[in-house]
């Protein structure tokens, strides 16, 4: 049994060699993702086709400064169109239930959580994801400070962080907020970092907020 | 998910018309509990009316003084809204306590009011029993793991929580909902639109089947100046609450001329403690009659075997926050 597992880790090492050869990581897991996707979204399982076949519906939206014009199934969410149909992949998918926050893209440059809205509700709004935020080479004030104060360490829960960020600078700018540590931490506590990288976050918004006092926030030249 | 029709009309005849011919049609505002519930197969609706063209945003004073909170005006828009922050505090505290922001930022006023319970028992349909999400299946909790339930008006079918913390805000500033069907308009007081669990734990409100929430509509303001919501949670934000308390005392000099309590996290719907509010009036605001009056509230609680601690929490958190409320030390 313990052989054949080292036999069976070795086998699956020399295949993932291959593989590496073939195709570079994020190109793998863009076909990966595609493939479930496809299941997931295309076709219903045999167990979930009780009802009728998907309903399909034409929508319009905007996303970091382009106009796509789509059909998709009722039960797409904003988070699965922007990651599967569009192949904007910065997005991403921690918990899918709204808790987490990993989603949170800018929707009509308000921050919400892309997993719970769906997509069709989205129809004829803009919407800005961490690919929209940097101008060309120059990135965003937030990406900047998040390399430079430590952010983050795996990068998983960064681009809705750094989305979530934009959207809360521009509410308290709103509501004239004066933003002390505690309050961006409470403001900001619909995002979970599971490597504790909260002191850089924080540190982050900070530096963007007293750079910007006075001034707006640029959620992004493309929207 | 499982799949469904989905519709997005732009007047509130069509969404009527929707609801009155089949009982499996959802509407859909925020979608913050809704989708969630349907990922995990507990609502199945066949089709989804999409209510986000309706006009019903606005937020405006009425001709009486109050001030009318439109069904799909956003929960961070009500809260932040200079009409709220200066004369409702206490529901600017209480929807701000609540969720994240970006949640606040989807969900919406009429959606607030009929967000389900988060019993575990219910939002997980991998547990084969939930009277709520089953019914006749029995109830999970009562003699499983029941630290987030009822002490108060539970039944033998149900003792899930009502989660809302707005809710328990509009409990205490006297709201009432305004409703439409095929029938008309009609106005709900707060306190007969959630229910007790009783017999039938799948009813949550008493909304007809073919109603749809207009706006939610608050009386001229008296507790501006002294009101207060305390929410008790496992953790320092984004959590539901353990228990809450809204506080609102109208005073007369240093007698209390009209107070409203309400709490959460404590039963089925925003619990009013009406025996707590009758001891405070025409009497001095100070800590021992808090501590009096508090008692009352827990004088019929009926705690389960993870929630006792409840019992205890609950006039604490009383006498907090009306003393907060009540600008006495």
């Amino acid at each position: 049994m313990g052989s054949n597992r080292r036999q069976g880790e070795a086998q699956g090492e020399r295949l993932m060699a291959d593989q590496r050869r073939e195709l570079n990581r994020r190109d793998f897991v863009k076909t990966a993702g595609a493939i479930t996707g496809a299941a997931v979204i295309g076709v219903p399982a045999a167990s979930e086709a009780k009802n009728s076949s998907p309903h399909r519906v034409s929508m319009n939206i905007r996303i970091n400064g382009k106009p796509h014009s789509l059909v998709v199934d009722a039960r797409l969410t904003l988070l699965d169109l922007l990651r599967e149909t569009v192949g904007l992949t910065g997005t991403k998918k921690g918990c899918d239930h709204g808790q987490c926050g990993a989603c949170t893209v800018l929707v009509n440059g308000r921050r919400i959580n892309s997993c719970l809205s769906l997509a069709l509700s989205n129809d004829g709004h803009t919407i800005t994801t961490i690919e929209g935020l940097a101008e060309g080479d120059q990135l965003h004030p937030l990406q900047s400070a998040f390399i430079e104060c430590d952010g983050f360490q795996c990068g998983y829960c960064t681009p809705g962080q750094i989305c979530s960020a934009v959207g809360m600078l521009r509410e308290a700018a709103v509501e004239r907020a004066e933003l002390t540590d505690d309050e961006i931490r409470e403001r900001m506590s619909g995002n979970i970092c599971r490597c504790g990288a909260y002191p850089g976050i924080v540190e982050a918004i900070q530096t963007v907020y007293h750079q910007s006092q006075g001034n707006d926030i640029p959620a992004s030249g493309r929207d | 998910m499982f799949p469904f029709e989905y519709d997005r009309p732009t007047q509130q005849e069509k969404v009527i018309d929707a609801l009155s011919h089949s009982n499996r049609t959802k509407i859909l505002a925020g979608g913050t509990n809704l989708v969630d519930l349907m990922k995990n197969g507990v609502e199945q609706p066949e089709r989804l009316v999409d209510i986000n063209r309706l006009d019903l945003t606005t937020i405006a004073q009425l001709d009486d003084g109050g001030v009318r909170l439109g069904a799909l005006a956003h929960n961070s828009d009500t809260a932040n809204h200079p009409l709220i922050r200066e004369r409702y505090p206490l529901l600017s505290q209480a929807i701000l306590s609540g969720a994240s922001p970006q949640l606040r930022n989807m969900a919406t006023n009429g959606g607030n009011l009929l967000q389900r319970t988060r019993c575990y028992y219910f939002t997980d349909s991998g547990f084969p029993q939930c009277n709520k999400r089953l019914p006749g299946s029995g109830c999970g909790a009562i003699e499983g793991f029941n630290r987030i339930h009822a002490i108060l008006g539970g039944s033998s079918q149900c003792v899930a929580t009502h989660p809302s913390d707005m809710c328990v805000a509009l409990a205490a500033l006297d709201a009432t909902v305004r409703v439409q069907s095929s029938k008309g308009v009609r106005t709900i007081e707060f306190p007969n639109f959630h229910r007790l669990p009783g017999d039938t734990p799948r009813l949550d409100t008493n909304l007809e089947p073919d109603e749809l929430i207009l706006s939610i509509d608050l009386p001229p303001s008296r507790f501006a100046s002294h009101s207060h919501y305390l929410k008790i949670r496992d953790r320092a934000s984004y959590a539901f609450a353990l228990v809450s308390v809204a506080a609102a005392l109208e005073m007369d000099d240093e007698k209390i001329r009209t107070a409203r309590i309400a709490l959460g996290g404590v039963a089925h719907k925003p619990w009013r403690a009406t025996e707590v509010e009758k001891e405070l009036v025409g009497r001095r605001a100070e800590r021992t009659l808090f501590e009096l009056a508090a008692r009352l509230a827990v004088r019929d609680a009926r705690p389960l075997n993870h929630n006792m601690f409840k019992v205890e929490l609950v006039p604490h958190a009383i006498v907090r926050a009306l003393s907060l409320a009540g600008g006495v030390a």
